[in-house]
């Protein structure tokens, strides 16, 4: 096997994962970046930053963690069944053919949130549910949903506060989970979510200050709710911009959305991180590219693929045919005996009353009564 | 981006390999898909789709790790390998499937999500391999399966026997579990259409669009993995993994009322061209009914006769590997019409339903009502319950009554629930007598949940999972024994083990019963008002005790302060 172009990969951001690739026509991109959203009972915001904007970008679904808490593409009551749109023109769906939810429905609990943030799953937690990055991983966190001053609500039961939330990002740092860190929420009074963070490296985005409620854009009759946010609505319009090439930074960004438009003032906070924001392009935490080498050079390779090892031994001894198992033995059944369970010795209740008894057998007729007997 | 999927594209990109579908020689793994269309009295249409996978391999020999994968998806392979997995059956279903009808589907499966695994007997730790499988699973799959415990798994003693090949069936390997909530939609089908070898992009998978699919009253798709044998002797073992579909299209919301179906109009995709990985690639049409019911176009002179669930019927059959199935157009688009009502359809056989009695907030009944509507032959049914913890079941209620007559099971097996780690398992052989309506009820009382364990929309109700009804049906017609390699995939699922009958699992309704919620803003009330008490109250009672009051002098102007400070330190007494 020859191959005309070996791509090389300058190491990578995932600990002790490299990967060779070796096919001329597909380049793979390995992107460094991660992409974790969160939304309460707003979908369609998550569903289009994520399906237009993120994914155009170049962030993979393996880099994403998406939390749903509702379920309402396949709801009975959506009158087009798995279909979402951010527009009442109904152009886009945003719940495409390749959404993969990773947290939904009962599962999205600030519990959970946490423990991706922090890390802290059960060993058995698939890599989808996984936050995996480490020290060179720049993270943007979207979070929609209703919320006040200084927390934000799941699910109708329970809250984040705003302290939860920088602990949380402090337990991160101390870990060395994150690089940079752009945080972006869409709820009322969101301001008060970021003020109290502490940890260096954090940049965060609210679309309305302590006091003032953000708003929704556009209701759809149809189904009696809206289907989205202003800030996120006019967010998702700059957003169309760029492309993965674009030098826009992050003082655009702050730009999005004034008043005029979104009748609340979003905030921004940037003492805590190091760069300035003028400097910072929003493709760090949108998208990613990686740099590639590629080399001219013809590498041989020898086939990998060893021919099965026959089982000559086991085929002489199974030589009589196997059989399917019977779907329903009646007879078996009716005859089936109980399980043996396992004995075990008898229960503290059962050993107390037995000495009980025995004890009071001792007391009335006395030991020395007792040859009587034997 | 998972790399598994990008070397499984890659090794199947046909510029690489080829337009063939032969066997290599070094592998022997091959590829088949099939799907059958059958019109329904009702004027809805039935669609189910086969993927079925055959790999020759030993994932469980020791010492010797699989490590290359062609057809056969890797995370499913390593799923088996790392958990010793004899067998596995998972599903998830939006829809109930009406029997009445629709008659018998050839895959049944329960609404939500259902899991059931048969582990190797070299296994030491079950419900461990138990836990971390469907954890991976629900990353697979991106379902909420980690909500699988030992709260709703069940051990089932008599149901569910293996499928696949084996002699020894030890029921400690055995664990079911169903999750009645869980919800089908666009993030479940695209793993499940990733795990194909040609993925969504050629061959039958094609027509597989989440918006036309979930736009319909049943939908259902299922993995199911299991031993079989590889060639007609049966001497040796293979490895088989079926991908399932199964959908119903409605008449009304789908069909937009008009009894005229094509694939356009079910998938808003045509065929265009097979799998080039398959072996074999055939659409099957039921056309039974044909020409009474409906006329079917573009004629096809290719037919095949199969017996499938106690029934012959008679199949127009489109073989997508042949170039001629396409015509002019290069494209496939099957036309079904109506030509009048097709009047009643053969009611099926065995049938059940069921649902809670009573009122109130403390007790109720479960009726299962099981139907025989055979003219003159019984058979025997399994019944298995699973029920939750939460709702206490009296077993001495327990009543079981066919033709209003006792009827005793012949074998009963009760597990009673542990609150809060086990549900409760009730599995009953019963003889079902001909012509006749069989109903088993057993009282209940509800519990009270702690307030942490009820879900943020308890007023919802909690879901019980379906009954399973496991029989041997009498067949009109004798089924077919012999295993054939060029079987149509649909008639191969259930082996078959005598002519006389064939086996059948119905699954009922789930049920949704409220438990007695308590108000959740009680203890934001109580803190509010047992605080303003203790403030008020006792805060005015405990300051009137300990406050003492001081009298407290007016400062003096500055002259004076002055004087203050000079007469201190000549030792004289003070101005006030």
């Amino acid at each position: 096997m020859e191959l005309r172009e070996f791509i090389n990969f300058p190491g990578l951001t995932f600990p002790g994962l490299k990967i060779t690739l070796l096919k001329p026509d597909i380049f793979f991109k390995q992107w460094y970046s991660w992409y974790s959203k969160i939304h309460s009972s707003h979908l369609e915001s998550p569903l289009e930053v994520f399906h237009n904007h993120v994914y155009r970008l170049g962030i993979p679904d393996s880099h994403i963690v998406l939390m749903l808490a509702d379920d309402m593409a396949c709801n009975y009551r959506n009158p087009k069944p798995a279909t979402v749109f951010s527009h009442k023109n109904m152009e886009l769906n945003v719940y495409g053919d390749d959404v993969e939810v990773d947290y939904r429905g009962y599962e999205v609990t600030v519990e959970n949130f946490l423990r991706v943030l922090t890390g802290r799953l059960p060993p058995s937690t698939p890599r989808s549910k996984r936050l995996l990055s480490d020290d060179r991983s720049n993270i943007l966190i979207y979070l929609t949903g209703h919320g006040g001053n200084g927390f934000l609500k799941f699910q109708d039961s329970e809250e984040i506060s705003n302290m939860e939330l920088a602990d949380a990002f402090e337990q991160m740092w101390q870990k060395r989970r994150y690089n940079e860190l752009l945080f972006i929420i869409d709820t009322c009074q969101g301001a008060s979510m970021y003020e109290r963070f502490y940890s260096p490296n954090l940049m965060a985005l609210a679309s309305s200050q302590v006091g003032e409620d953000s708003l929704s854009h556009q209701p759809d009759l149809g189904i009696g709710v809206h289907l989205m946010d202003k800030y996120t609505f006019y967010l998702l319009e700059f957003l169309e911009e760029v492309h993965p090439a674009s030098q826009a930074n992050m003082n655009d960004l702050f730009k999005v959305c004034p008043q005029s438009q979104c009748v609340s003032t979003p905030g921004h906070r940037t003492d805590l991180f190091q760069r300035d924001p003028g400097s910072v392009l929003i493709t760090d935490f949108f998208g990613s590219v990686r740099k590639v080498e590629i080399t001219k050079d013809t590498i041989n390779l020898t086939s990998p693929v060893e021919p099965p090892i026959k089982r000559s031994g086991s085929s002489d001894i199974q030589i009589e045919s196997l059989t399917y198992v019977d779907q329903l033995p009646v007879a078996e059944i009716i005859h089936q005996k109980p399980k043996q369970k396992d004995w075990h010795p008898p229960d503290g209740f059962i050993l107390g009353l037995w000495t009980l008894i025995l004890l009071v057998f001792f007391q009335t007729y006395g030991i020395k009564h007792l040859k009587h007997i034997f | 981006f998972r790399l598994s999927s990008l070397i499984g594209h890659i090794s199947t990109c046909p510029s690489l390999i080829g337009q063939c579908c032969q066997r290599h020689p070094g592998s022997v793994d091959e590829f088949q898909e099939e799907l059958v269309i059958r019109p329904l009295h009702s004027g809805d249409i039935y669609a189910s789709f086969q993927f079925r996978t055959l790999w020759d391999t030993d994932f469980l020999q020791e010492g010797q790790k699989v490590s290359h994968y062609r057809l056969f998806p890797k995370s499913l392979g390593q799923v088996l390998s790392k958990f010793s997995v004899r067998e596995l059956h998972i599903s998830f279903t939006q829809g109930f499937w009406r029997t009445m009808q629709w008659g018998q589907p050839f895959i049944p499966s329960p609404p939500g999500a259902e899991l059931w695994v048969w582990f190797h007997d070299t296994v030491s730790d079950v419900d461990g391999n138990w836990k971390e499988l469907t954890n991976v699973l629900s990353g697979i799959f991106c379902a909420s399966l980690n909500f699988i415990d030992l709260t709703n798994t069940v051990q089932p003693s008599a149901s569910f026997k293996p499928l696949g090949l084996g002699n020894a069936t030890d029921h400690r390997f055995l664990r079911y579990a169903t999750l009645p909530r869980e919800i089908v939609c666009t993030e479940n089908l695209t793993p499940w259409k990733k795990l194909l070898p040609c993925g969504s992009k050629a061959g039958l998978a094609v027509l597989l669009k989440s918006e036309k699919l979930f736009h319909s009253s049943f939908h259902s798709q299922a993995v199911h993995i299991r031993p079989v044998c590889q060639d007609e002797q049966c001497t040796s073992k293979a490895w088989e993994l079926r991908q399932t579909l199964n959908v119903v299209f409605d008449l009304y919301t789908a069909g937009q009322g008009k009894k005229e179906w094509s694939l356009f109009k079910m998938f808003s995709r045509t065929l265009t061209e097979a799998c080039p990985l398959a072996t074999s690639s055939k659409v099957y049409v039921d056309i039974t009914d044909n020409p009474e019911l409906f006329e079917l176009s573009p004629a096809t002179p290719l037919l095949s006769q199969a017996v499938v669930l106690g029934d012959r019927r008679t199949y127009s059959v489109f073989d997508l590997t042949r170039a001629e199935t396409f015509g002019q157009l290069r494209s496939l688009n099957l036309l079904l019409r109506w030509k009048g009502d097709g009047g009643e359809m053969l009611r099926p056989l065995l049938h059940a339903e069921r649902y809670v009695a009573g009122f109130g907030l403390q007790t109720g009944e479960i009726h299962t009502v099981i139907y025989n509507n055979h003219p003159y032959r019984a058979f025997p049914v399994l019944l298995m319950d699973s029920v939750p913890w939460y709702l206490q079941l009296y077993i001495h209620t327990l009543t079981v009554t066919s033709k209003s007559r006792d009827n005793k099971p012949s074998y009963i097996h009760y597990q009673p629930a542990k609150d809060r780690h086990r549900p409760h398992l009730l599995e009953m052989l019963i003889q079902l007598p001909p012509h006749s309506m069989t109903e088993v009820t057993v009282q209940f009382e509800r519990a009270l949940l702690k307030w942490t364990e009820y879900t943020p929309d308890p007023n919802h109700g909690f879901y019980v999972g379906s009954s399973v009804v496991s029989a041997l049906v009498p067949s009109m017609v004798a089924m077919n024994t012999n295993f054939t390699q060029d079987q149509p995939l649909f008639s191969s699922f259930v082996p078959v083990k005598e002519e006389s009958s064939y086996f059948v699992r119905v699954y009922t309704e789930p049920l949704l019963v409220n438990l007695p919620t308590p108000d959740f803003s009680m203890p934001y009330n109580v803190i509010c008002l047992t605080c303003t008490v203790v403030a008020v109250g006792y805060g005015s009672f405990y300051n009137l005790l300990t406050r003492t009051f001081q009298v407290d002098e007016p400062s003096l102007p500055l002259a004076k302060r002055l004087a203050n400070l000079i007469r201190r330190i000549r030792g004289v007494p003070l101005l006030t």
